[in-house]
């Protein structure tokens, strides 16, 4: 089962390169071109996003590296506590919606330290897996077309992450506690 | 509500920094953030040019609207406001579509091609439209289904089943996805 999957992800990408150009060719499309006048937009649209990536990742960064991250932690411990969410899986939840490379760091560290079938390690890894890097998501989407107003985008994504996480704890303690 | 939450990063980091007697953690973090947003901006030059390259031929030899076609149903009733036979909506389903087999570096340049789609629908150019707050919130809650570096990790870490992992997080999965649909066709009414 897990080489097929591995296999699967390996074999996805090329074979979805293979499909789009031989339907192209098969429809007479002149592939080469096409594909050279639409990747030309891929330049401006990331020169675009990066006023955004700096301002958003220079925060977390601050954020993190001055140690105020950890400090929060700290401070929501009682909360968790009281809802009965294990304190070593704490910095993973709080990490995963702000850090892609930070919270994969974080659950390669659990999955280290308790094993990756121990109840911390099915958690850590159900929790990984569940959700995105939210702030990334949302400052490079909005980012890549100029977007200033974004909505209730931020909000209702954080919302979705706290269900995410509430999710992963009740289904990991129904199954494997 | 971005305006506060970037200010409470910045506040929160500079107090803790100076309680700590080391507001040189502060300058520190400036240098790595921006230098990292140079990186990770000039890595997706390349990767979403490629993939804007592939979209374009998708759409010129009618694949997208084939695509379209095939999952119409789903996504008029995610995105009633983007017509059919739009390229946004081929983009949108191309990008889903990517997220939910976890195709890694395909998912942000396919993103990224379905909100320009979407711009030329959207009335103002500044301001997020439904359909791109949809989009968005949805792709931010995790579409995953298959989570290959995930059964990577535990499969490298020793566990006796690594994908046992995949029922959990499908589950899981779908509760933040759902929550994140219900919450977005609620707040979308508030100024």
């Amino acid at each position: 089962m897990t080489t097929l999957i591995q296999t699967i992800s390996r074999w996805a990408i090329p074979l979805l390169l293979l499909a789009i150009t031989t339907w192209g060719i098969s429809q007479k499309v002149a592939i080469y071109e096409s594909f050279v006048e639409g990747a030309k937009e891929g330049w401006q649209t990331s020169l675009r996003l990066l006023p955004y990536l700096i301002g958003m990742l220079v925060a977390i960064r601050v954020f993190q590296h001055s140690g105020a991250l950890e400090r929060l932690i700290t401070l929501l411990n009682p909360l968790t506590d009281w809802l009965g969410f294990p304190r070593e899986v704490l910095p993973l939840a709080l990490m995963r919606p702000i850090s892609g490379s930070g919270s994969l760091a974080l659950l390669t560290q659990i999955l280290e330290t308790y094993g990756p079938d121990s109840f911390f390690g099915y958690l850590a890894a159900t929790l990984m897996g569940s959700t995105e890097t939210s702030l990334y998501v949302l400052t490079v989407y909005a980012g890549s077309i100029g977007l200033k107003r974004t909505r209730h985008t931020l909000i209702t994504s954080l919302i979705a992450d706290i269900a995410g996480f509430l999710a992963a704890f009740y289904v990991v303690l129904r199954l494997f506690a | 509500m971005i305006n506060y939450i970037w200010f409470f990063m910045i506040l929160a980091g500079v107090i803790t920094a100076a309680s700590k007697g080391e507001i040189n953690l502060v300058t520190e973090g400036i240098l790595k953030g921006s230098e990292q947003a140079v990186l990770v901006a000039a890595g997706l030059i390349g990767i979403v040019s490629f993939w804007s390259g592939m979209m374009k031929i998708a759409q010129d030899a009618g694949l997208i609207t084939a695509l379209s076609r095939l999952m119409g149903p789903i996504a008029r009733r995610l995105f009633p406001q983007v017509p059919p036979d739009h390229p946004a909506m081929g983009a949108l389903l191309l990008s889903m579509s990517a997220n939910f087999l976890g195709l890694g570096n395909a998912c942000t340049p396919l993103g990224l091609k379905a909100m320009s789609h979407l711009q030329e629908l959207n009335k103002d150019s500044e301001t997020a439209s439904d359909a791109m707050c949809t989009f968005m919130i949805i792709t931010a809650s995790s579409l995953t289904v298959i989570p290959s570096t995930i059964i990577a990790l535990r499969s490298a870490y020793g566990s006796l089943n690594p994908t046992e992992i995949i029922g959990p997080i499908a589950i899981t999965t779908s509760c933040s996805t759902l929550a994140a649909i219900a919450v977005d066709r609620i707040l979308r009414h508030f100024k």
